[in-house]
């Protein structure tokens, strides 16, 4: 899919998402070495976005499993599309019962759910498994013959191989810790704050209105603010959503007021609020 | 990389990475090792940062052990070999001069450039020309980069003339340039030192753990900060592995006489096996800490920690000790967002010590059994957090069996290691045969602790 690691930044930057080195080295990676991804990092850095902008790229069709709690084999793998059974049945009243039998369990019947869907057919596809730690142990133990050998098993036909592999991005917020096996299947990637500058040029991109010392002064005010001991620190989301209302306020330079003003859409706990205005001075909120 | 001697070297310089990070306590098994020469051979060893990028994904499996990674990856594939040529530019100003034009361009390659000069021309110690040792601590006691802020403020106030909003951020940016200089330089003199005495040793002793595995009772001040921002996390994390272990409980066993009565339909044949409800009890905690000097950062950490998971809990209350008990509960609730004044202010205002400052066990085991008689109950478990050295004092063994009879079940938590209880004026063993003692010694060992211990 990709050439070098140079080639990933550069066309990730087409689709407008400014990769790190560290994620354009291992997106290069996970490619190259034909293993899924697994995607860490505090929400809002662009974990699922990532996911988006490979199948982008790769002019791929993007699958998804989004992951709760209780989500189980029928939700992710496949399920037997009853009702058409016993439509099926109930039509070839004459039949004998062996074509019934064997007609009823085909390839018509099935209901392909993300997973079989992704490793089906001959199409490239990102599958993206969203929120990984929010699904049960026992999925985890699904995931794992799907991710190792792209395969799956349907007991009434057999195993599945995937004959184009897709690539696969798993995120995680850890609210969970994912079982070591699950782990040992993925390269591990970590997508953290991104560094001022970088940061920047994504404010930048988002928001192209804004002006460039006003963008670099945004910068240089959340990255302080994570440096706080706060409990919900501003994310890469909350930096673009701040940019666009100084925008949105007509804010040529950042001022106490306007930061006081416009602080609850950095913040979102009161706490903090209160915390931040004090340590940067902005008199009472 | 194209002769096999050059290959069988990278291999090996491989394997030992992997031996060391293995020492650390992450666990590379055999598959990873081969993923991560694969990435070599895809990356090449051409961009160094690219190539730790890629090294990281395929050996390592959380963030937390990035810390351990990074140090090893630079002594085994270090920026350069050997020192700057000759031993040229020891003047300490020039350097000082040229680190603050790079502190204020924030040019990290440039101070990464800076540390190795610094390191070669201040580092050196002992009396062979090359310098027996290469001493990063003694390099930052000469350069003193911490002193340079005003310097580097003025001159990036100098540069650009305007001065607005963000002006007020400045000594804090230039604060953490400074921070990453001085660990360019711990890195620089890992890397020399490294080259005299061989990389496998150093990578093992002088890169430190990750923060899970920091001893409590050794942990500095620094280290302390960062278990205490991994409170929240690691509550959530417990918090939902307490949640499946009380749905695994709540399953329950088979209520015969319902499923008896519901099988009356089906001719006596129990085909819906109906299970005990249970009644949602939430348990109490009580938690006995020992808040003297020698266990604070213990203590501190757990407290915070149990907080934290006070939802899981009907009733959480948390008494501190020194000589003397007193309740904390409320102090912890108002100080959920300014942790780290906690122990200052359980010391300023409740009454834990009495006529003396060292921690007697006893007294307030018996003074807890007395004043706070309704705490314990029979819903209640009570954990108590120190290391039960009682100064050479009566350790009250009837006060805590009194606690006991009451209490559903009781823990200890200690700090120190199994082997040093018993020791000198430690009352552990007695203790421990009265309830149940715990070696707690890491945040990695009290999380497993807490998940199985907790009462669901």
């Amino acid at each position: 899919m990709f050439t070098s690691v140079d080639d990933v930044s550069a066309r990730l930057a087409t689709t407008g998402y400014l990769a790190s080195p560290a994620v354009a080295t291992t997106v290069f990676l996970a490619d190259r070495l034909g293993k899924p991804l697994l995607v860490e990092g505090p929400a809002g850095v662009g974990k699922t976005e990532l996911a988006k902008a490979v199948a982008d790229v790769a002019g791929a069709r993007l699958v998804r499993l989004q992951c709760y709690e209780g989500i189980d084999e029928a939700r992710a793998l496949y399920e037997w599309n009853h009702a058409k059974q016993l439509l099926r049945i109930s039509a070839g009243r004459d039949e004998t019962w062996d074509a019934t039998r064997t007609d009823i369990f085909g390839e018509e019947f099935l209901l392909a759910r993300p997973l079989l869907t992704a490793i089906r057919g001959t199409d490239p596809k990102v599958l993206l498994i969203d929120e990984t730690d929010k699904a049960d142990v026992e999925v985890e133990g699904l995931l794992l013959e799907v991710l190792s050998d792209f395969q799956i098993t349907v007991p009434e036909l057999g195993t599945i191989t995937a004959t184009t592999r897709p690539f696969v991005v798993l995120t995680s917020n850890a609210s969970r810790e994912l079982s070591e096996a699950l782990r040992r299947r993925c390269l591990f990637l970590h997508i953290g704050f991104p560094d001022a500058e970088l940061e920047r040029r994504i404010v930048r991109l988002k928001v192209p209105g804004l002006e460039e010392t006003l963008a670099e002064s945004v910068v240089r005010v959340v990255g302080a603010l994570r440096e706080m001991d706060l409990r919900k620190v501003p994310s890469v989301a909350e930096t673009i959503d701040w940019a666009r209302t100084l925008l949105a306020l007509g804010a040529d330079t950042l001022d106490e007021a306007v930061v006081r003003d416009s602080l609850g859409v950095l913040l979102k706990h009161q706490d903090d609020v209160l915390k931040a205005a004090a340590k940067l001075d902005l008199g009472a909120v | 990389m194209n002769s096999p001697a050059a290959q069988t070297g990278i291999a090996e310089r491989l394997t030992g990475l992997v031996g060391a990070l293995r020492a650390h306590g992450i666990r590379i098994g055999t598959g990873e090792t081969v993923d991560a020469a694969q990435a070599l051979e895809a990356l090449g060893l051409a961009d160094r940062e690219r190539l730790r990028e890629g090294l990281a994904a395929t050996l390592l499996h959380g963030e937390a052990q990035r810390q351990v990674f990074d140090p090893v990856f630079d002594v085994y594939f270090p920026r350069r070999v050997g020192g700057p040529e000759g031993r040229a530019d020891a003047d300490r100003d020039a350097l000082r001069d040229r680190l603050v034009a790079a502190l204020a361009a924030n040019d990290e390659a440039m101070t990464a450039q800076l540390a190795v000069d610094a390191v070669n021309g201040f580092g050196g110690y002992g009396s062979s020309p090359g310098s027996d040792g290469w001493s990063s601590y003694q390099t930052l006691e000469r350069l003193r980069p911490q002193t340079l802020l005003a310097r580097v403020r003025d001159t990036v106030r100098a540069q650009n003339a305007v001065s607005g909003f963000t002006d007020r951020l400045l000594e804090d940016e230039i604060r953490r340039r400074i921070e990453v200089f001085r660990r360019q330089v711990a890195t620089e003199a890992r890397r020399r030192v490294a080259e005299r005495r061989g990389r496998d040793e150093i990578a093992t002793r002088a890169v430190a753990p990750t923060s899970d595995r920091v001893d409590f009772l050794l942990a500095g001040r620094t280290q302390l900060a960062e278990l205490r921002r991994a409170v929240h996390p690691l509550a959530r994390k417990l918090a939902t592995r307490l949640a499946a272990r009380r749905r695994r409980a709540a399953r329950g066993t088979i209520d015969l006489r319902r499923t008896l009565r519901g099988s009356l339909s089906t001719g006596g044949v129990p085909m819906h096996p109906v299970l005990r409800r249970r009644r949602p009890v939430r348990p109490e905690l009580v938690l006995l800490c020992d808040v003297s000097g020698s266990v604070a950062g213990f203590s501190d950490f757990t407290m915070l920690l149990v907080q934290a998971l006070h939802d899981q809990f009907s009733k959480v209350r948390v008494f501190a000790f020194v000589n003397r008990v007193d309740e904390v509960t409320g102090l912890l609730v108002h100080g959920g967002t300014d942790p780290r004044g906690l122990a200052a202010r359980i010391r300023s205002e409740t009454t834990v010590t009495g006529w003396h400052d060292s921690s007697d066990y006893g007294s307030a085991f018996g003074e807890f059994a007395e004043r706070y008689p309704d705490a314990v109950g029979s819903r209640t478990s009570v954990f108590v957090l120190g290391d039960a050295r009682t100064n050479m004092s009566d350790p009250n063994l009837a006060a805590i069996r009194r606690i006991s009879e009451r209490a559903r079940r009781v823990y200890w938590l200690n700090p120190e290691p199994r082997a040093q209880w018993g020791t000198g004026d430690s009352a552990a063993p007695d203790y421990a045969g009265l309830l149940e003692m715990y070696e707690c010694r890491n945040v990695r060992q009290l999380s497993a602790l807490i998940t199985r211990l907790l009462p669901v």
